[in-house]
């Protein structure tokens, strides 16, 4: 624990951990760039980065460096934005419930976030004027507002919330079958039923230059207020008393929630489980303080979806399975092992 | 730390739970507020930390009043320990007692020397030291008690308020706690069941149906027909040949 290391030998410990993190969160984009239906050496990702970073001008097959440049990296750029995102916030949502089971996918939020997106593309809502990112954004508000009411309505408990986020889950998902059912063509519902179990396929630059500004900026938002989570701990009243502007960090934070979801949700459908698993295997790791926690829950689940995306490009030979399926197939036992381990440590 | 109560009060609906209150505590003071269960005790300790929405009245700390101050400021001045205080995360003792710096600290100024210094003293304090690794989930009551009392003083409060500390304590842990409390340069609100314990305050308020019926020196307030109408008990004074301090035995009336 720090309390018997000198500062200085903290400050190092912290500099060793921030480098191992990146250099582990580099390894995975690697991972992410070279594995595929068609492996690509080494050597060609190299050059190829080397000619687009630097003008290198080495002589690489402009098919290969298509699918580097303008086909893998920005889809393992998303997914990794997108997982970070995630994991953020399932750390909030967790730490300001107090529910070991929240996250954006069990409050509805992901839910919200894709009924709004739907109702974009298929209804045309706002005119052009809102992009499937902004319906989705209203989306996820909208359903945690919901969700919120109901919840305080209901008496307020943490169990209250939870049966809240699944009511709304479900009224949100059933608009967006209405949708789908009443307003879209055949190939459209196709379309949209394979966004929604979550999918990196389409993802090109314009969606990394949305996702990792809004992965960065949560993720500043959750550092910033790292020790305000920590107070939440003993409830918010003793948050409160803790000196904490109670409802300006709620907003801060939950707002910082919607944004990332309604984001990720809009540009790669909703994928469960990340949110709620991650935080809980990084309390095992780094423990529950939110200045060690925040950090390495944003790298874990970074890291974890990129390789959740590899395994979806490559467990079936010649097919795409949807991401948010990988990702249930392995969070819903891990899951499971958190809870049975969390049951003996208590 | 002066704080002055100018006719406080909460209602929840239509039920009040605490109503027209005043009173005054002085720097270096140790105020006690006793009254049967559901009297308001708890309530008025929270009013009295700006922890209740939409109270009536004014609470004043060194004049002025808390509604213009910030929850960091009132939490540099005030730390409150609360009756119940529960944790799912799997916290430390130190963990927990850390907590306490949180008004002082921010994302640029971080927890540094001096806090662990603090804390160590505050842990310390309530002979909780030896224990600072282990998981809040595996303390007792007494245990938990303490370390949330550590966690007030690691606030370095002016005042502390501290909610029925004694509950969950054994009798060795409940004397050596008041007389820790005693001793501290604060001053000090503290609500108390045992009236016995409670005759150690300076002052004394008593709280009956949210309102305040009585307040002064211990001697004064406790009086046999006070406490046969309010704690529904038959009071017998009696004096201590060692040290002449006074005792109370209580018996339900009738018996």
């Amino acid at each position: 624990m720090t309390d018997v290391t000198a500062p200085g030998a903290s400050r190092r410990a912290r500099g060793l951990w921030i480098a191992q993190g990146a250099a582990l969160l580099l390894l995975a984009i690697l991972a992410g760039v070279i594995v595929g239906e068609t492996p690509l050496p080494l050597s060609t990702v190299a050059a190829s980065f080397a000619n687009h970073l630097w003008n290198a001008g080495l002589a690489v097959d402009p098919i290969d460096a298509g699918i580097i440049w303008s086909y893998r990296l920005p889809r393992t750029l998303v997914a990794a934005a997108c997982g970070a995102g995630l994991a953020l916030s399932g750390v909030v949502l967790q730490a300001l419930v107090r529910n070991a089971l929240a996250d954006p996918y069990l409050l509805g939020v992901s839910a919200g976030a894709g009924a709004g997106a739907v109702a974009v593309t298929i209804l045309g809502v706002g005119g052009g004027l809102l992009g499937i990112s902004g319906g989705a954004f209203i989306g996820a508000a909208l359903a945690f507002a919901v969700v919120a009411m109901l919840a305080r309505a209901a008496g307020g408990g943490s169990a209250q919330l939870v049966l809240a986020g699944i009511a709304g889950s479900q009224l949100f998902n059933a608009l967006t079958s209405f949708l789908i059912a009443k307003s879209a063509n055949a190939e459209q519902a196709r379309g949209l039923m394979f966004w929604l179990l979550g999918n990196l396929s389409g993802v090109r630059w314009p969606d990394v230059i949305l996702a990792a500004p809004v992965t960065v900026i949560g993720f500043l938002i959750c550092l910033w207020f790292a020790r305000a989570m920590d107070a939440f701990s003993f409830g918010v009243s003793s948050a409160a008393s803790l000196g904490i502007a109670v409802r300006q960090v709620q907003i801060m934070l939950i707002g910082a929630v919607t944004l990332m979801t309604a984001t990720m949700v809009s540009l790669v459908g909703s994928i469960g489980f990340v949110g709620l698993v991650i935080p809980h295997a990084m309390r095992f790791v780094v423990g529950p303080r939110h200045a060690r926690l925040v950090p390495a829950s944003a790298l874990a689940g970074a890291v974890f979806l990129i390789l959740a995306d590899i395994a979806s490009r490559m467990l079936i030979p010649g097919q795409v399975v949807p991401i948010g399926v990988v990702t249930a197939l392995v969070g819903a036992p891990g899951f499971a092992m958190i809870l049975v381990r969390n049951r003996r440590r208590l | 730390m002066k704080l002055e109560a100018r006719s406080v009060g909460w209602a929840t609906g239509a039920r009040r739970i605490v109503q027209d209150v005043s009173f005054e505590v002085t720097p270096g003071e140790t105020f006690g507020l006793i009254g049967p269960n559901g009297s308001g005790k708890s309530t008025l300790l929270r009013l009295l930390a700006g922890l209740l929405a939409r109270p009536s009245g004014a609470v004043l700390l060194d004049g002025e009043p808390l509604t213009s101050l910030s929850r960091r400021d009132i939490a540099q001045n005030i730390a409150v320990v609360e009756q119940i205080a529960e944790t799912s995360e799997a916290l430390s003792v130190r963990d927990v007692v850390e907590l306490g710096r949180t008004p002082w600290l921010s994302a640029l100024r971080p927890f540094g020397a001096q806090d662990r210094v603090i804390v160590n003293d505050a842990l310390e304090a309530v002979g909780m030291a030896h224990m600072t690794q282990h998981r809040w989930a595996t303390l007792s009551g007494g245990e938990r008690q303490r370390v949330q009392i550590a966690r007030a003083l690691a606030q370095r409060p002016r005042l502390l308020m501290l909610d029925e500390p004694t509950n969950h304590l054994d009798i060795h842990h409940q004397l050596s706690l008041l007389r820790l409390v005693g001793n501290l340069p604060v001053t000090v609100i503290i609500a108390l069941h045992d009236l016995n314990q409670a005759m150690g305050c300076d002052r004394l308020a008593v709280m009956d149906e949210g309102r305040m019926v009585a307040c002064g020196p211990p001697g004064e307030v406790l009086d046999a027909a006070r406490l046969a109408s309010i704690f529904r008990v038959k009071a017998t004074r009696l004096r201590d040949p060692a040290d002449n301090a006074t005792i109370f035995r209580f018996q339900c009336p009738g018996e």
